[in-house]
């Protein structure tokens, strides 16, 4: 437990920057945080540079602002300060000993120097040291060309070593861990920074990784053959400063400098996280996080990260038609697009859509322009939503809190909704709240682990009823909150009672607001479908099934919710999308469409902002693009849509609703609007409030890329064995 | 025929020091702690004096401090079930409220906790600088040959546990060697040879110096405070003459 101490440490000298780790340290630290007035900033001199800092920064931190980079190996932005590696040792004037920057607050007008004989002899010293008992096995090593040890050996190290085996007793070799399908450790590569630890029991709120033994014996570990099993196990991979944890799909596959890499966007989630999607030869690598601080930090949830390999699998490579003796055909594009028109002409108008939970905004709009031109009208999500017209407001279907702004919130009610695995970084944003801002949480639902304490009320609805009301216990502490949040799952409000629930919320949030801050959340859980509601879809597959449509279109909707029984016979169904699923194995005529990695679209998030995602590779065999697929049949069909590029297709985005086009941007949505809603007459109570992702084996498989994922597959099998043995570990203790 | 069988054997030893160490971790791989290890068939589980020894410490530590009990929680239940196991270590970690790993992670740290059954009487010789100038390889040697135990190992009786330690603390009257809690002093190898017979008879020496000296004081008497302590009021002010004079 090298972490305590230091942490304590530097959280009492007040430090903003620093993460407390531990619940103990924290009221101190909020105490120390929140000074009287505001600090005088103190003058230090990095490299003869002078720079004004808050007391209490660290001397790495006071070099990062002038722009002087000390190396190292352990210390993290987003994590605890260990200080255990040395490598960010620097001279300080009138220092006898050179000071690990990374732990040592600035004292005023401390002259540091970062590029002294002794700092460098100090850094060539721990170099050496770390290389005597690492392999040079970089030639074999998946972390090599982006591994830290390997960039600062060649910029801070020495280039000889005094170590010489004279003995042949060997380096120090270290048994490898079987922490699970998706990280795979080298652990002789480990040189003991405890990133990883930190990141496990900090961010992702699970103990099981630790330091066990003492000095040369020293091991990370579990302390029993266990697997690391968090939905963000994979973000130790990008911690790791060397090779110890890589990617255990991706071992062996390719080099930092074959792969071209493309900002992206994830879409597994409804959170939009910021990616990096690598590809080689028309071949998606791996994906990796990129940084946004108002989505997802510098994290990844494991199955927006190792999902990939379900854009490889199970892809619809060429349009099919289903013939007469009930079998789905290839045939060329011509064919099935003349197909699909036919039935179009056949059908008089009755028309109608379902977007499911990967359909981009464009294509979305391109089929409800299409569908309006055929005199269709019934637009739908497979998603549902409150009944009557509650997507009408905007404010009505978003995390109006933000998803940054999570973080800030000191009460927190989750209603009916497992934000740990509907959306893996909005939870880390909560157990950030709850960690530093001393944020009560209380649920309302089946009994969950979210990764921090937190209450649970019950799972009858009438508890919310109580709560708006003002008579539960928790309502006093909704109310006397700085900022109180109430989140909502998306999936509760599908229920029958779902708009008296969302009434009821709504209402109480018009009490609970303040300025500058809406309390009022909805958790979505598909990608899509922010997007879908913004252009003006109307929530519910079952709108579709009721229209009794001759031709029905399916946009990516896999969810199964829209079966052949529910339809007329004479239905004809046309699916475009990426996956074979349930949706094309329904389908009279299976068009090909893009993955999120193959094309350029707009998805918007929970939140409300539309963010981009870019073409790393080209859509495999006859597929394209899903708006073009569109726009070809509105041209056979005869009603050609009018937007030939994506530019004039979006500046028809622009039309519809000009936010969707600012990318990146958050657009506000007007929380005054969310009342609008009129006080629905029924009231609360049906079942019990239920979660569909209850555990971490329903959070692998949600969707048609994560479904045909071979290594989201091996996660559930492992999540399995691992509670079979579990359970069989308690029963022989029982008997 | 000879030929070959001498170029063998020659070989052998090379073939050995080729054969690094890593082979030795893949050998241990046997006796890794695993699952079945972790809960052994008899859970383990605070007596009832230790349950109010360990109530009565916790109320020590503030709520929020509680883990700092750890230490002395992880002491007890070694010293109620001789050694510690993975189940002692989660029933700590239950008791503390704290992740099994943490507590985990303390008993691996500190050489006292031992994790695998041990003898009754653990031999921990001191080989550091002052005790090593003072002899103790020797006393190292002479432990081995008694109890036929290499470092780190016990004796199928399960009687003793011999290992090698870093500073006990007792540098004066080194070298030094413990037994369980106590320390034996100022040891030669045939005062140990002695102590470690009595051990086997089932009697326990006394602790402390073995070389007549009571405690640390020099060994040929004192070098220093040779005369007298002068009187009380030695060279102060004569308070109740000065004024009059």
């Amino acid at each position: 437990m090298i972490r305590a101490p230091l942490v304590k440490a530097l959280g009492a000298l007040g430090s903003p920057t620093h993460q407390i780790a531990s619940r103990a340290v924290r009221t101190s630290a909020i105490v120390a945080q929140t000074p009287a007035k505001a600090p005088e900033k103190i003058e230090v001199f990095v490299d003869d540079i002078p720079v004004q800092v808050l007391p209490g920064t660290t001397v790495l931190q006071a070099a990062a602002l002038v722009g002087v980079e000390i190396p190292r190996f352990c210390y993290h932005e987003r994590l605890a300060v260990a200080g255990n590696c040395r490598m960010c040792l620097v001279e300080v004037e009138k220092s006898p000993k050179p000071v690990a920057a990374c732990a040592m607050p600035v004292m005023k007008g401390w002259r540091i120097k970062t590029n002294s004989d002794l700092t460098r002899k100090a850094r060539e010293g721990v170099m050496e040291f770390l290389l005597m008992n690492h392999p040079l096995d970089c030639p074999i090593c998946d972390q090599g060309g982006e591994c830290d040890l390997q960039d600062q050996a060649m910029a801070f190290g020495s280039d000889r070593s005094r170590f010489t085996d004279i003995n042949y007793t060997g380096k120090r070799a270290v048994e490898d861990k079987d922490i699970g399908p998706l990280v795979k450790t080298i652990m002789t590569r480990c040189i003991h920074c405890t990133r990883c630890v930190r990141f496990a029991s900090e961010i992702a709120g699970v103990d099981d990784l630790g330091t066990t033994g003492r000095g040369n014996d020293m091991q990370i570990g579990t302390y029993v053959e266990k697997l690391f099993l968090s939905e963000l196990s994979g973000n130790v991979i990008d911690l790791c400063p060397v090779g110890a944890l890589t990617n255990k799909p991706y071992s062996f596959v390719a080099r930092p400098w074959e792969i071209r890499k493309v900002s992206s966007i994830d879409v597994l989630d409804a959170v939009g996280s910021n990616i990096v999607v690598s590809t080689r030869t028309n071949e998606v690598l791996r994906i990796l996080p990129r940084e946004n601080e108002d989505v997802n930090e510098e994290w990844l949830a494991d199955k927006s990260r190792f999902a990939c390999d379900g854009l490889k699998r199970q892809r619809l490579v060429a349009p099919m038609v289903r013939m007469p003796n009930g079998e789905l055909q290839a045939v060329e594009w011509e064919g099935a697009l003349i197909a699909v028109a036919k039935a179009l002409k056949k059908a008089n108008g009755q028309v109608a859509g379902v977007a499911g939970q990967l359909a981009d905004v464009e294509a979305m709009v391109a089929l409800k322009d299409l569908v309006n031109r055929l005199e269709g009208e019934t637009l739908v999500t497979e998603q549902g939503f409150i009944k009557g017209s509650g997507t009408d407001v905007r404010a009505n279907y978003l995390l109006n809190s933000t998803i940054a702004g999570l973080e800030e919130a000191d009460a927190v009610l989750l209603v009916g909704t497992n934000p740990r695995y509907e959306a893996p970084l909005v939870n880390t944003r909560l157990r950030k709240a709850y960690v530093h801002n001393e944020s009560q949480i209380a649920s309302i639902g089946p009994k969950i682990d979210l990764s921090y304490e937190h209450d649970n009320l019950g799972s009858d609805p009438v508890l919310i009823k109580d709560v708006c009301s003002g008579s539960h216990a928790f309502s006093k502490v909704l109310e006397g909150a700085k900022k109180p949040a109430i989140i909502i799952g998306a999936d509760l409000l599908e229920r029958e009672d779902g708009a008296a629930i969302h009434a009821t919320i709504v209402e109480y949030c018009q009490k609970l607001k303040k300025p500058e801050w809406n309390p009022f959340n909805v958790l979505q859980n598909n990608a899509a479908q922010v997007g879908a509601y913004d252009v003006g879809y109307q929530p519910g597959a079952d709108r579709a099934v009721k229209a009794q449509p001759k031709v029905l279109f399916l946009l990516n909707a896999d969810a199964g919710k829209v079966t052949r029984e529910q339809l007329p016979k004479d239905c004809f169904v046309v699916y475009i999308g990426s996956h074979g699923d349930n949706g094309a194995s329904i389908a009279d005529a299976v068009l090909p469409g893009a993955a999120y990695t193959e094309k350029q679209a707009i998805y918007v998030n929970t939140e409300g902002r539309p963010q981009q995602t870019l073409p790393g590779v080209s859509p495999p065999g006859m597929a394209r693009e899903d708006w073009k697929i569109l726009r070809a049949i509105s041209e056979v069909v005869g009603t050609p849509l009018p937007y030939d590029t994506l530019d004039e297709l979006r500046a028809r985005l622009e039309d519809i609703s000009p936010h969707l086009t600012r990318l990146g941007e958050l657009e506000s949505a007007g929380f005054n609007d969310t009342g609008a809603q009129a006080a629905i007459s029924k009231s609360i109570g049906g079942g019990a409030i239920d979660v569909k992702q209850k555990e971490l084996r329903d959070y692998f498989m949600t969707d048609a890329i994560s479904r045909s994922s071979l290594t989201m597959a091996k996660c559930i099998l492992a999540v399995n064995k691992q509670k079979r043995q579990d359970e069989q570990a308690k029963q022989s203790v029982a008997i | 025929m000879f030929g070959l069988l001498e170029v063998g054997l020659l070989a052998l030893p090379r073939l050995c020091t080729l054969g690094r160490s890593l082979h030795i971790t893949s050998m241990r791989r046997r006796s890794k702690l695993d699952a079945c290890n972790m809960y052994d068939k008899m859970k383990f589980e605070f007596t009832k004096e230790n349950k109010a020894r360990v109530e009565s410490l916790l109320t020590w530590y503030p709520e929020a401090e509680r883990q700092g009990a750890l230490l002395p929680l992880l002491d007890i239940a070694q010293r109620q079930h001789g050694w510690l196991p993975i189940s002692a270590v989660v029933a700590v970690a239950e008791v503390l409220k704290i992740d099994p790993m943490q507590a985990y992670e303390t008993a691996k740290y500190y050489t006292m906790f031992h994790m695998k059954p041990r003898g009754m009487y653990v031999v921990a010789v001191c080989t550091s600088t002052p005790c090593f100038l003072r002899g103790s390889d020797d006393l190292l040697k002479a432990c081995s040959k008694m109890l036929r135990l290499e470092p780190g190992e016990t004796s199928k009786d399960m009687q003793f546990s011999l290992k090698v330690d870093c500073c006990l603390g007792a540098c004066v009257n080194g070298p030094v060697v413990t037994i369980n809690d106590d320390l034996y002093e100022d040891l030669t190898e045939v005062s140990l040879e002695s102590i470690l017979s009595d051990l086997k008879c089932g009697k326990v020496p006394p602790a402390g110096p073995y070389s007549g000296r009571c405690s640390s004081e020099p060994k040929d008497g004192a070098t220093t405070l040779l005369i007298d302590p002068p009187p009380a009021g030695y060279k102060m002010q004569d308070l109740d003459d000065s004024g009059e004079k």
